[in-house]
């Protein structure tokens, strides 16, 4: 009995431990092969052309080292300085900064009447903005051109701000009212109860609350923005305006490609998308799933 | 104060334009730089009009549409638009897909491998091509190391041969395009019921069936949606082919979004040009229907149906 007693859990765990175990072994080598293999195969796919590019802009001409060492800074030296991507990368954020403010501003307004009133023309409205997702942006480059040659507004800065908010709008409008839909009515509803103007009400109570649908569209925007090429390419000639995408071509063009220079001004062109990335990374999933499937 | 006590009349009225009021900016910018335009498109469609001969200004009527159903360039570039389309949304469909469900499963490091694997998609379509015509450069790309560990031809020019150059230019994009995918998929698969793959399982059903049963079904609006926005998309994409091959070589990789921007750019033929915009666009618009109907989408998301 006493000696007994003892043993059989004894036994009982361990031989609870080694099917423990053989379990966990088995799911271990079916999760390697299901999750990690696939997932590391693919981070080499990601990560490769990005370390190319970086292993480009910080070895000295003319190395064939696989690691960037000794590190040298000149290819970025080369652009920033030499090759206007100082102006190229002021006159992109200044863009890209006007299009966010106007593209979060309207999507605000129209996404909050679209997730708020039920209104004559409603549908309407949403199926013209759902349209204007086919208009091919590349074909309408001359037919714009001419609008903005019309208003006097090629050569500055604002046809891009004005073109880029004009295509990126509808999205971000269905998105942000995927964002107000979330907000419950009867918070806003309390408020106006308690005295508040609607306005008031908006700002009060679901603007804070919209934070995630601001930061995930305003980001798009930027993003969208930062990368345009042919709008720049056809509405500005002024080389004193010109944006990062299109002094990266420069860098590609004709047949004599300086690695170092393109490498460089590539890093250059993705610093800031890059770091907005990693800010609104988690916003991005949540954003997606609020509006833009749905709509 | 005169605010703090509006008649009910007047407080009727104002809700009533509120909205509009709202909207009223997003209206005007469409209607003047998205609707104008498209119809000055449609307009000069039936119009001969080469820039630099304007004594030649007039209306032909459908004369552009007739030289375009002769034009070999034009077919030609459709072909290729059909099959790079057809290549990039199926193959971003399958690996997004894929890539969501493994970033979806629980792991030690997931949100750092999440943020890795989407990154590409904040990246312009110049800024893939600088990076790629670095890997695919036959003196400085992937191709040269390999060659150097004894795999393939130190010569290789992808980008330079019409064989590989279909491929090459599909890996580049696919790139960039899978995390949207993968994002917009992801995002859909948070929202799949707990209780439904538990349910799933005590009935018995395997990984892989309560995939093709609950999942599936549950993402198919979704991937209704978003092949068809992406498949528009793609076919308007110009950014990366325009800088990364311009439409070569020899005009294998001209689409027709870019045929278009070449015959702008280089032949000044304003009236084919935009003849050849407006087929594109009712293309779109008949495929996407097509398309829709064909996939019977619901419309589960409330937006498109209220």
């Amino acid at each position: 009995m006493t000696t007994d007693a003892p043993l059989l859990p004894a036994a009982r765990r361990r031989a609870a431990r080694s099917a423990g175990r053989a379990a966990a072994a088995r799911s271990g080598t079916g999760r390697l092969l299901r999750l990690f293999l696939p997932l590391g195969l693919y981070l080499v796919f990601t990560l490769v052309p990005f370390y190319w590019m970086l292993l480009f802009a910080l070895r000295p001409a003319g190395s064939t080292a696989l690691l960037p060492w000794p590190v040298t800074f000149e290819h970025f030296d080369t652009v920033w300085n030499g090759m206007g991507f100082r102006t190229y990368f002021t006159n992109s954020v200044l863009i890209a900064a006007l299009t966010l403010v106007s593209v979060t501003c309207f999507a605000l307004m129209g996404g909050y009447a679209l997730a708020r009133f039920a209104f004559r023309g409603r549908r309407a409205f949403m199926l013209g903005l759902l349209c204007t997702q086919f208009v091919p942006g590349a074909m309408m480059l001359i037919p714009l051109f001419n609008v903005f040659q019309l208003l006097h507004l090629i050569d500055t800065r604002w046809s891009l701000v004005i073109a880029e908010t004009v295509f990126q709008l509808p999205l971000a409008m269905i998105l942000m009212s995927g964002f107000v839909k979330n907000v419950p009515v009867e918070l806003e509803e309390s408020a106006m109860v308690d005295g508040c103007g609607r306005l008031r009400a908006f700002l009060a109570v679901v603007l804070p609350l919209l934070r995630p649908g601001i930061v995930a569209v305003g980001s798009f925007a930027f993003i969208g923005s930062w990368n345009n090429f042919l709008f720049a390419l056809m509405f500005l000639n002024d080389p004193e305006l010109q944006t990062v995408p299109v002094g990266l071509q420069t860098t590609i063009g004709e047949n004599t490609v300086d690695f170092g220079a393109l490498a460089a001004g590539g890093v250059v062109a993705a610093v800031p998308v890059v770091l907005v990335f990693a800010f609104v990374q988690k916003y991005l999933v949540q954003g997606m799933s609020a509006g833009a499937v749905k709509g | 104060m005169a605010l703090a006590g509006p008649s009910p009349t007047r407080a009727r009225t104002r809700r009533a334009l509120t909205p509009y009021v709202l909207i009223s900016p997003t209206v005007l910018l469409l209607i003047g730089f998205l609707l104008v335009p498209l119809g000055s498109v449609g307009y000069y469609a039936l119009q001969h009009r080469v820039v630099n001969e304007p004594y030649d200004d007039a209306f032909v009527g459908l004369e552009n549409f007739r030289r375009m159903l002769g034009d070999e360039q034009f077919w030609h570039s459709l072909l290729f638009s059909a099959k790079w389309v057809a290549a990039e949304v199926g193959l971003q469909l399958l690996l997004g897909l894929a890539l969501a469900l493994i970033v979806n499963e629980t792991f030690v490091g997931r949100a750092v491998a999440r943020a890795l694997v989407f990154s590409p998609w904040a990246v312009s379509g110049v800024l893939t091509t600088g990076i790629w015509l670095l890997l695919y450069n036959p003196a400085t790309g992937v191709f040269h190391q390999l060659s150097e560990l004894g795999v393939g031809d130190p010569a290789t020019s992808v980008l330079g041969d019409p064989d590989t150059v279909f491929p090459a230019v599909v890996v580049a994009e696919l790139w960039r395009g899978v995390p949207f995918f993968a994002i917009l998929i992801l995002a859909d698969l948070q929202s799949v019921p707990k209780d439904l793959y538990e349910a799933a399982s005590i009935d018995g059903a395997g990984r892989l069936r309560s995939f093709w049963h609950v999942t599936l079904p549950h993402l198919r609006d979704a991937i209704v949606l978003a092949t068809l926005l992406r498949a528009v998309w793609e076919f308007n994409n110009v950014d990366l082919l325009y800088t990364l091959t311009n439409g070569g070589p020899a005009g294998a990789t001209t689409g027709l979004p870019l045929y278009v921007a070449q015959l702008a750019r280089k032949s000044y033929d304003f009236g084919y040009g935009s003849a050849l915009t407006t087929a594109a666009f009712v293309l779109l618009l008949f495929c996407s229907v097509l398309y829709l109907r064909l996939s019977r989408f619901e419309g589960r998301g409330e937006g498109v149906r209220r």
